[in-house]
């Protein structure tokens, strides 16, 4: 039951879309309506206006560029990035942690471009977002602009994100070379948001030493993060279950974890270390194919 | 301000003049009269109030009835056609996969979406499909062998197994 | 009787009659109960734990569009107070209105009820009502608030005791002096949340001087009696229905505020008025299970003999007593705990307390999975401690199969019982033996894998009602039925007891259909509306239907049976000692072909102008049936676990289960039952606990925090079952709604310790969340992390 009164319009087209966005003094833009709706049956959103996005056909899109970036429209549900034969081979990251949203349900409605315009601390989707490099696209009044995914997250529900942009892609640069990535999680067992969820990506060099290695963690703090001391740690190591070991011990350096009923913040920075072993070992084993 | 949408809706095409706040399962329970979509947590948990759209199983308590506007929507009640039960719902009352029954039209609904698009799934990939819908009754275990026997039915398009009163 | 029934459907698996509705959506569930001109009920909730009310301003909430009514608690004072149907000694009861007046009591707590034309205008009118509260202290833990000195949730008790329920047996300081070995425990049984999938709603219609309630209930009859007893209405203007009820577990099992509000809100307003809870109000509002904190003391030989047990438990009974509170650590936990065990001396002390929480009462098991978790929790401590197998310490104390009837040191009579094959057999389905190289197997995986067994007993069907009469127990332990046949033959049975899920137009179909010779197809069974039911119904919890309800549904067909034969042998010219009633036909004995159809003898019965002299026309029968003791099912659970050496996580990588229940009217229905109590059982063990902060403010407050168990969340189930006949009832039935619950909670945190205890762990508190095991590992050394 949604008790506060708002209106509600779906344009067709993107700058409709902001300009409406303009035009009431609360307004939200809804895509999916999964992290949206659930907060206005609580109350906790109340909206004058919700702009939906849903004619916007073009921004379901997923597809590879000419270049190999890949596109992902904002409207893309996590059921269709999870199963998306493309991003399956080059961004497994990215599809392990789309089939870890939720259950199957929320997956079928929810987007990506929801997931990361809400920027919900515990979501999944950001940690292969920031461990990709991955640029957002976002459309406002004033024209196009991409954002790198590491100065995009600023807090909890926090964004650079103006507030008539709207997200209308994620650009996952190409993947070269011997790359492998993976997202693990150690979920909430009742909301299934991530306590901690660690994407990787690994690149080796042709002697199989680790050339570039990124990390994008999720739920462990009030904003996701890229674990930059493991990265330097693990990069120009063989990647050898030492090395990365070693390495993942560093993921939770200098970060201020949550704590919570599920997960105190000393048990959430242990759980980062261990998460960021579990990808890290994915990823480097996608790697050496 | 009551905004005009057209919806199908278990195969009848209507149109009908819905409040933005109103969610699709008010429009289907309080609206419609279709009462077998039911609503069990106010947080996107428990999946009893899944139905189709376009297709796609979706907690009617988590999308707005102004967002089904030219969707096509199946709830329970639309699930049987020309008064042959779904597999599916054949498969639950001969596998006992329901007892209360509160929960069961939001997990015939996710197991319908789920069989069109894996219609060979094992065990352990059906207990990831119903994850979303919460059931208190039955401890999963009948209901993952109704979807496996479904499955069978709609591959082999064989018949439950069990006929009426049968000793054991 | 003239001739024995026979058992045709009796024993097989039927398929079930309520299924058809509820596959198709056509099922009817009291929220989908809509009414012209009906108005809609809020309750506005106390945020606060503790606080007087001192005022309420309702003017703003009162202006809101499409409100009917704001009233507070003086203004509802005609609803009258809630009951309590169990009185035990020295208990301190306490008054509780439907919507309280002078303080609230724990959060959520209902201050006063708004009326409206939709659902959305009375929850925005609630929202307007401001209420000036006085904060007071709170308390919030049970052994807290026994304290001198703690805040009183009752103050006209000047304590917050509610009773002290001392069951004492044999000498237990003889037992402790003469032990060689003693263990202690101290045992934490959670708070649960009982979480039906339907939430509960209340819809109410006054018409021509008749109320009817829809209400989501186990005990329609008792809520209309209190209806009709409180709202000043005679009894029979009083229609209470369960339609479908989507689960109850126990949390239905009351007469609640909102049911007495609708009632009385149609009778004054004179429209129909309907409230549905939603799920995060239900959190705060329907009541919670268990939370008990007990001090176990075991006393054995070193051999394994248990000489004594000892314990001390203090039960958080929240802030108000519900219906049945009083009765559910006391009368169904303290006589089980010795389990199934020969236990030569028993003292258990029981204290109840009132503390700022929501009211706590019968949740699935109610009070016997408490039992069983500390005399099974015990006996794996007593194993660990002497070094031998806990499944031989079972085997040791084991009440043996000659003893039965057999009278427990809590004086209790067990009807009927055979453990050890229930053990064995489960062992085996467990590959007991293999165990060890999985243990070694996870090790080398950096895991730690355990084992755990709980042998349990229960109680069933409260019984007879002179002896819950003496236990303190306010109503009969009787069940209801009627079984009407029609003139054309069709049959209608009715029942007192009210299902919601546990099958019974089905299993009683069964068991009319072979005392009347048709098919369960020929039978209808109607429960849950009190204008058709054969008078008073009890209702269904406590694992009591089959064994109270289905008796009187066998008793009320075999008087059927009996008048069958009496009207066929008339009209057959045979001898009532001849007939056999089989195949929808009364026939003689080895001359199939002399048979009249069943339709045949129902019309001769209603045409009555060719009966036995002196026989009265018609064809029915009525049965009220008090059963002479309670019944007590019992059997093994044995789970399996695998924790994540690094992050604690628990796995529960096998189950399996021998259960023992007597005679199985639809074995497919009783495994049923046993899938859903074992999953709840996990549940507890592993997930689930409803988590208070120091305020009394509910943290695990929404489905987002307390977790459900999912289908991920369990494995599949191995289950094989031994008979034991009770001697209780003429079928040999006891109960099985509950035993799930009840074996397996133990059954699963047996396992975990057993998986710890290569790190010296002895005991962990439920639910074993990955991080309280985590720490335990940590604390203990951790050896098997990388």
């Amino acid at each position: 039951m949604i008790t506060h009164p708002f209106t509600y319009r779906a344009p067709s087209t993107i700058e409709e879309a902001v300009a409406a966005l303009g035009r009431s003094r609360d307004a939200k833009v809804i895509a999916g309506g999964h992290s949206l709706l659930p907060l206005m049956k609580l109350g906790l959103a109340q909206p004058d206006a919700l702009v939906d996005l849903r004619r916007i056909a073009s921004l379901r899109d997923i597809r590879a560029e000419a270049d190999g970036t890949i596109v992902v429209g904002a409207l893309a549900t996590h059921r269709s990035i999870a199963e998306d034969r493309t991003i399956v081979s080059k961004l497994a990251a990215l599809a392990e942690a789309a089939a870890a949203v939720g259950d199957p349900l929320v997956r079928a409605r929810g987007t990506i471009g929801g997931s990361l315009a809400h920027a919900d601390p515990a979501a999944d989707e950001p940690a292969p977002v920031l461990a990709f490099d991955a640029l957002i696209r976002a459309i406002g009044s004033k024209g196009k602009r991409d954002i790198r995914a590491g100065e995009y997250f600023k807090a909890a529900f926090e964004t650079a994100l103006a507030p008539d942009e709207i997200v209308a892609e994620i650009r996952f640069p190409a993947q070269t070379g011997r790359t492998g990535s993976a997202y693990v999680k150690f979920a909430h067992p009742a909301s299934r948001f991530a306590v901690v969820g660690v994407a990787a990506t690994v690149t080796l060099k042709g002697d199989g030493t680790v050339e570039r290695a990124a990390i994008g963690v999720t739920g462990a703090a009030d904003a996701p993060f890229r674990a930059a001391q493991a990265e330097k740690a693990i990069t120009g190591t063989k990647g050898d279950a030492k090395a990365i070991a070693a390495a993942a011990a560093k993921a939770a350096e200098g970060i201020t974890t949550l704590s919570d009923l599920v997960a105190s913040s000393d048990y959430r920075r242990h759980l980062v270390t261990v998460y960021a072993r579990r990808a890290l070992e994915r990823a480097t084993q996608r790697a050496q194919g | 301000m009551g905004q005009a949408i057209t919806v199908t809706i278990n195969g009848a095409k209507q149109t009908k003049d819905v409040e933005p706040t109103q969610l699709l399962v008010e429009l289907l329970r309080d609206t419609l009269g279709l009462t077998g979509t039911h609503v069990g947590c106010d947080t996107s948990q428990c999946g009893a109030c899944t139905v189709l759209v376009d297709g796609r199983a979706t907690k009617s308590c988590t999308i707005l009835a102004v967002q089904t506007d030219g969707a096509e929507v199946v709830t329970v009640e639309g699930l049987a056609k020309n008064g042959e039960l779904h597999p599916v719902q054949r498969a639950f009352a001969s596998e006992h996969a329901l007892q209360c029954g509160f929960c069961t039209p939001g997990l015939l609904i996710t197991a319908v979406d789920f069989l069109a698009r894996n219609p060979t799934p094992t065990d352990s990939e059906i207990r990831h499909a119903i994850e979303g819908n919460l059931c208190r009754c039955t401890g999963y275990h009948n209901i993952v062998n109704a979807v496996r026997s479904a499955a069978e039915m709609m591959t082999t398009t064989a018949q439950p197994k069990v006929a009426a009163g049968v000793k054991r | 009787m003239t001739a024995a029934t026979t058992t045709t459907y009796i024993g097989a698996r039927v398929p079930r009659k309520e299924d058809p509705r509820l596959i198709t959506g056509d099922g009817l569930f009291t929220d989908d109960v809509t009414l012209p001109g009906m108005v809609y009920v809020s309750l506005v909730r106390s945020p606060h734990a503790h606080a007087r009310i001192r005022r309420i301003d309702t003017t703003a909430a009162t202006e809101e569009p499409g409100v009917v009514a704001v009233l507070t608690g003086k203004e509802l004072e005609a609803t009258g107070a809630l009951p309590v149907f169990i009185t035990v000694p020295s208990m301190n009861g306490s008054k509780h209105m439907p919507i309280t007046t002078d303080k609230a009591r724990y959060a959520g707590d209902a201050v006063a009820a708004v009326v409206a034309e939709s659902r959305d205008a009375a929850k925005r009118a609630a929202d307007a009502v401001t209420v000036d509260y006085e904060p007071l202290p709170v308390v919030v833990d049970a052994t807290k608030a026994l304290e001198p000195g703690a805040p009183i949730v009752h103050e006209e008790m000047k304590s917050n005791l509610v009773f002290t329920y001392p069951v004492k047996g044999g000498d237990v300081d003889k037992a402790f002096r003469d032990a060689d070995v003693k263990v202690k425990l101290r045992l934490v049984n959670q708070r649960l949340i009982p979480n039906a999938m339907e939430p509960r709603a209340a819809v109410a219609k006054f018409e021509a001087g008749e109320l009817t309630l829809w209400s989501t209930t186990q005990i329609p009859h008792f809520v209309q009696l209190i209806v009709a007893l409180n709202l000043g209405l005679s009894q029979n203007k009083v229609r209470v229905i369960a339609p479908e009820v989507g689960g109850g577990f126990g949390s239905k099992l009351q007469v609640y505020a909102e049911e007495l509000i609708v009632g009385h809100l149609a009778k004054t307003l004179g429209r129909p008025v309907k409230w549905t809870e939603e799920r995060r109000e239900g959190y705060l509002a329907t009541i919670h299970g268990r939370d008990h904190v007990s001090d176990v003391e075991l006393a054995a030989k070193r051999d394994g003999t248990i000489l004594g047990l000892r314990v001390r438990t203090v039960a958080n009974m929240g802030a108000y007593l519900q219906a049945f509170a009083p009765g559910i650590p006391t009368i169904l936990h303290v006589f089980v705990v010795p389990g199934a065990y020969r236990i030569p001396a028993f003292d258990y002390e029981m204290r109840g307390a009132y503390t700022n929480t929501t009211p706590v009462d019968a949740y699935r098991g109610a009070g016997r999975p408490e039992s069983a978790y500390v005399i099974e929790r015990a006996i794996d401590r007593l194993a660990d401690e002497i070094g031998m197998d806990p499944a031989e310490v079972r085997r040791r104390n084991f009440i043996p199969a000659d003893a039965f009837p057999f009278n427990t040191i809590s004086g209790l009579t067990y009807d009927s019982g055979d453990y050890a094959p229930a053990l064995e057999r489960a062992l085996a389905m467990a590959d007991y033996k293999g165990f060890e190289k999985r243990r070694a197997e996870a090790k080398a995986r950096g895991n730690y894998r355990g084992i755990g067994i709980s042998s349990y007993v229960e109680i069933c069907g409260l019984a007879p009602s002179k002896a819950n009469s003496a236990l303190g127990v306010g109503w009969g332990g009787y069940e209801s039925a009627r079984i009407r046949v029609h003139p054309t033959g069709a049959v209608q049975v009715f029942t007192g007891t009210s299902p919601h899920g546990q099958s019974h137009e089905t299993s009683w179909a069964q068991i009319a259909a072979d005392a009347l010779g048709i098919t369960p197809n020929d039978i209808e069974v109607r429960h849950g509306d009190t204008f058709e039911s054969p008078g008073m119904g009890v209702g269904t919890f406590g694992s009591r239907s089959l064994a109270v309800g289905g008796i009187e549904v066998h008793k009320a067909a075999e008087k059927v049976r009996e008048k069958v034969i009496q009207i066929g042998a008339h009209l057959l010219e045979a001898s009532p000692d001849d007939m056999v009633v089989e195949g929808g036909k009364v026939f003689v004995k080895g001359v199939p072909d002399k048979a009249k159809n069943f339709g045949d003898i129902s019309m001769a019965a209603y045409l009555a102008n060719n009966l036995p002299e002196g026989m009265e026309p018609g064809l029915e029968a009525t049965v009220y049936y008090d059963p002479p003791n309670f019944t007590f099912p019992f059997g093994t659970h044995i789970a399996e676990v695998e924790i994540d050496g690094e992050t604690g996580a628990v796995e529960l990588v096998n189950y399996s289960a021998c259960d023992d229940c007597g005679r199985q009217i639809n074995p497919m229905i009783v495994e049923g039952q046993l899938h859903g109590g074992i999953t709840q059982g996990i549940g507890q063990a592993l997930y689930e606990a409803a988590i208070y902060d120091d305020n009394g403010q509910l943290l695990s407050g929404s489905m987002m925090e307390y977790h459900v168990p999912t289908a991920e969340n369990v494995p599949a189930f191995k289950l094989d079952h031994t008979m034991t006949l009770t001697t209780t009832n003429p079928l040999g039935v006891k109960g099985i709604g509950e035993a799930g619950t009840i074996g397996s909670t133990p059954a699963v945190a047996n396992a975990v310790i057993d998986a710890l205890s290569p790190l010296g762990i002895k005991h962990l508190d439920m639910p074993f969340t990955p991080e309280k095991v985590w720490r335990a590992i940590e604390t203990a050394g951790g050896e098997g992390r990388r």
